[in-house]
């Protein structure tokens, strides 16, 4: 393939997924170890309500207000779900049930009683975005990557994720070493006076801020995908949290080029017309490694646990 | 509009909507809560998102095959098998790998959904034309129902209802003490397994009216809403049949009275209003009550602490201790104690006396683990006991002022 036609129509979408998937991946591995693998799920239901809040109160579809609204959504989400089960002594699973599709569905009942049909803004859209939309169309070539002029009309999404990911690998790199503590051993982590809760709650910010911007670029599925899948198949590979973080990177990049290119290219080449939805297909790419990954793995028992039972 | 509504006066479709809503909402409550009761509410969730390929791929065939493709009957067999391989999936995750089910249901849901749309844009793009309508099963969309999909719908929830009847001992026990059950004999995996195949024909039915992202709501709030009344499982059971069904209904209602009002949504929020009213109200486990009982609480330990003072000549300073002593009488404005004041401190005084000696002999061990510094010692001990005691401590003494 030619880079005047990859480089406007597959080069900026391509690098969003990569980046969406790694930024939900990285923080997906501790919350994987955490037992709190579903916060992702919940998050990113949540965040529909934020986002036709922020949409009403503005008016117009703006990215800022927009994602400030739907990190608002996740921080009130995460409050009302320690509330319910701590107020109602109900099971975690349960009260985050009660809470994510409740406002999903106050969301999407905003969405269907706001005129919205003027602006591009449906449920279809938040559940799994429009990747294939983000494209560079200022770039002639490779030699584009060079031009001023041409980067100035990059996709606002692809610096956006971009930095999104920096500040994710950040946040894990400067507390790498209490996050591996208070993750594997919480007690311990406290009497050496690191705070388990104010750090459980910032890794869950990072989580959310990670899933709002991903959610904004690709949709919802996506974001679910990438905190469970690489992180899990991962955890298949290694025994050791720094080899699963790097697995985990692997699969997430893997995931996102194959799923993009059999998305876009996989149905022509078996004769049809039409790219299929690359979000959808990312996402079932990295189930289809979490199951090789299931299935041959070296470390995919439980340790102790005899094999073959 | 409203009213009219509710009476089941808006038309023969609306009606029809309401009649199977309300039957779906009961049996999804019931169901839901023996999954509530057995911790495992989310795993609702992949198995109503593993629906969705299954009902791309039937539409597909049964096209492809020259027939209608939207056929509700076919679409629903097709939604069960993918939602049964979903399952199948989930349970080999957490049994033959060392992820945790938490991680399984979200891998699940995720990869399923994901495939589910990589469908759907096939649908899309192949052009078998009339859109089919799969979106609806997304929310869930009541406009426009058959005749024949209401009467599938109804005939679904009462069958599941009827199942559930049928194996709701063998449920609860495993539910409650799987392990217990166990050594009772029964197949523990099989009746899980018939608990999910239950969850999925909810969720199948469901799938029509309130869509596949929204029926695990109908699944897990009834449940909560009903452990909030009760102890007892079979009225849990019962009052989560009666709030699935009553909020289905009303949504159902309420959605067809205005326009733009989804029936989905609505019915999720109904629900999540009753849950919120038992949450805050329920006797005994709700928030409310929760408050009260701390306030009482707080209330008898201010005034024992506030007798014993008066009784060793202490001033009391605290505000509360002092109101709650002049209110019951026990102390004058400017702090002086009454008579019956006197009383009642020379008794908490005496009473805490005796309770030091009971703590501190050997032959009272089991009643001195029931101190808490409020309990009255006649509720503990004997008069003979008590008097017993006394002769220990000797006789009272002059308070000294």
């Amino acid at each position: 393939m030619s880079g005047e036609e990859f480089v406007p129509l597959s080069l900026t979408p391509l690098l969003i997924g990569i980046f969406a998937a790694v930024a939900c991946a990285l923080p997906g591995n501790f919350l994987l170890l955490r037992k709190q693998a579903l916060i992702g799920d919940a998050i990113s239901h949540v965040v529909l309500p934020g986002i036709v809040v922020a949409f009403l109160l503005t008016g117009a579809i703006s990215a800022a207000p927009m994602m400030l609204g739907a990190a608002g959504a996740a921080v009130v989400a995460v409050v009302l779900i320690e509330a319910i089960r701590r107020l109602g002594r109900i099971e975690p699973g349960a009260a985050m049930g009660v809470v994510f599709t409740t406002m999903f569905a106050g969301g999407v009942l905003l969405l269907e009683q706001t005129d919205t049909s003027s602006v591009h803004l449906d449920v279809e859209h938040a559940l799994y975005g429009n990747l294939e939309s983000l494209i560079w169309l200022d770039a002639v070539g490779w030699s584009s990557l060079l031009d001023v002029q041409a980067l100035a009309h990059l996709p606002v999404e692809l610096p956006r994720m971009a930095l999104t990911l920096l500040a994710v690998t950040l946040f894990i790199a400067m507390f790498w070493r209490v996050l591996k503590i208070s993750t594997f051993d919480e007690g311990f982590a406290r009497t050496l006076g690191i705070r388990t809760n104010l750090l459980g709650l910032a890794l869950v910010i990072t989580a959310a801020v990670a899933a709002v911007a991903a959610f904004d670029a690709v949709g919802s599925i996506i974001v679910i995908a990438m905190f469970i899948c690489p992180p899990a198949a991962a955890r298949m590979m290694s025994n050791q949290l720094e080899g699963q973080v790097a697995w985990s990177v692997g699969f997430a990049v893997l995931s996102a080029v194959f799923g993009y290119v059999l998305a876009g290219y996989g149905p022509l080449w078996l004769g049809a017309q039409d790219a299929v939805s690359a979000a959808g297909m990312i996402a079932t790419v990295s189930g289809v490694i979490l199951a090789v990954a299931a299935r041959f793995g070296p470390c995919r028992t439980r340790s102790g646990a005899p094999v073959g039972v | 509009m409203l009213i009219d509504a509710l009476l089941l006066q808006l038309g023969y479709n609306a009606t029809l909507v309401a009649i199977g809503a309300t039957l779906l909402g009961i049996s999804a409550g019931v169901t839901g809560t023996f999954l509530f009761l057995r911790k495992r509410a989310l795993v609702s969730d992949a198995i109503s998102h593993a629906t969705l390929p299954g009902v791309c791929i039937a539409f597909l065939l049964m096209a492809s095959f020259g027939g209608d493709g939207r056929n509700l009957i076919g679409l629903l067999l097709g939604s069960a098998a993918s939602a049964s391989v979903g399952l199948w999936c989930l349970n080999w995750l957490t049994r033959n790998t060392r992820l945790a089910e938490d991680a399984a249901i979200g891998s699940v849901l995720s990869v399923f959904f994901g495939f589910g749309i990589v469908l759907l844009t096939v649908i899309q793009t192949l052009g078998v034309g009339r859109q089919a309508g799969l979106e609806g099963f997304l929310l869930g969309s009541t406009a426009g129902m058959l005749w024949a999909d209401a009467m599938v719908i109804a005939v679904g929830g009462a069958v599941t209802l009827l199942l559930i009847l049928l194996i709701r001992r063998p449920m609860t026990l495993v539910a409650f003490d799987p392990e217990y059950a166990a050594a009772r004999g029964l197949p523990v995996s099989k009746i899980d397994m018939a608990m999910m195949g239950l969850v999925m024909a909810v969720t199948v039915v469901g799938l029509k009216i309130v869509g596949l992202i929204l029926i695990v709501a109908l699944l897990i709030i009834p449940a909560v809403t009903a452990r909030f009344w009760t102890e007892r499982s079979d009225y849990v059971v019962l009052l989560a049949g009666l709030a699935g069904g009553l909020s289905a209904y009303i949504g159902a209602a309420m959605s067809a009275s205005a326009p733009n009002l989804p029936t989905g949504p609505i019915i999720v929020l109904v629900s999540f209003a009753l849950f919120l009213f038992s949450l805050l109200f329920a006797p005994n486990r709700g928030v409310l009550a929760a408050v009260l009982r701390h306030f009482r609480f707080q209330r008898r330990v201010h005034l024992r602490q506030g007798l014993l003072a008066l009784a060793q000549g202490q001033p009391i300073y605290e505000k509360l201790t002092l109101r709650l002593l002049r209110n019951g009488g026990l102390v004058r404005a400017d702090g002086v104690a009454t008579d019956k004041g006197k009383a009642r401190a020379a008794k908490a005084l005496r009473d805490e006396r005796r309770w030091a000696v009971v703590r501190s002999d050997q032959a009272h061990e089991a009643a001195a683990a029931l101190y808490d510094g409020l309990r009255q010692i006649e509720s503990v001990l004997t008069q003979d006991q008590i008097t017993e005691i006394d002769r220990q401590i000797g006789g009272p003494k002059e308070v000294l002022a």
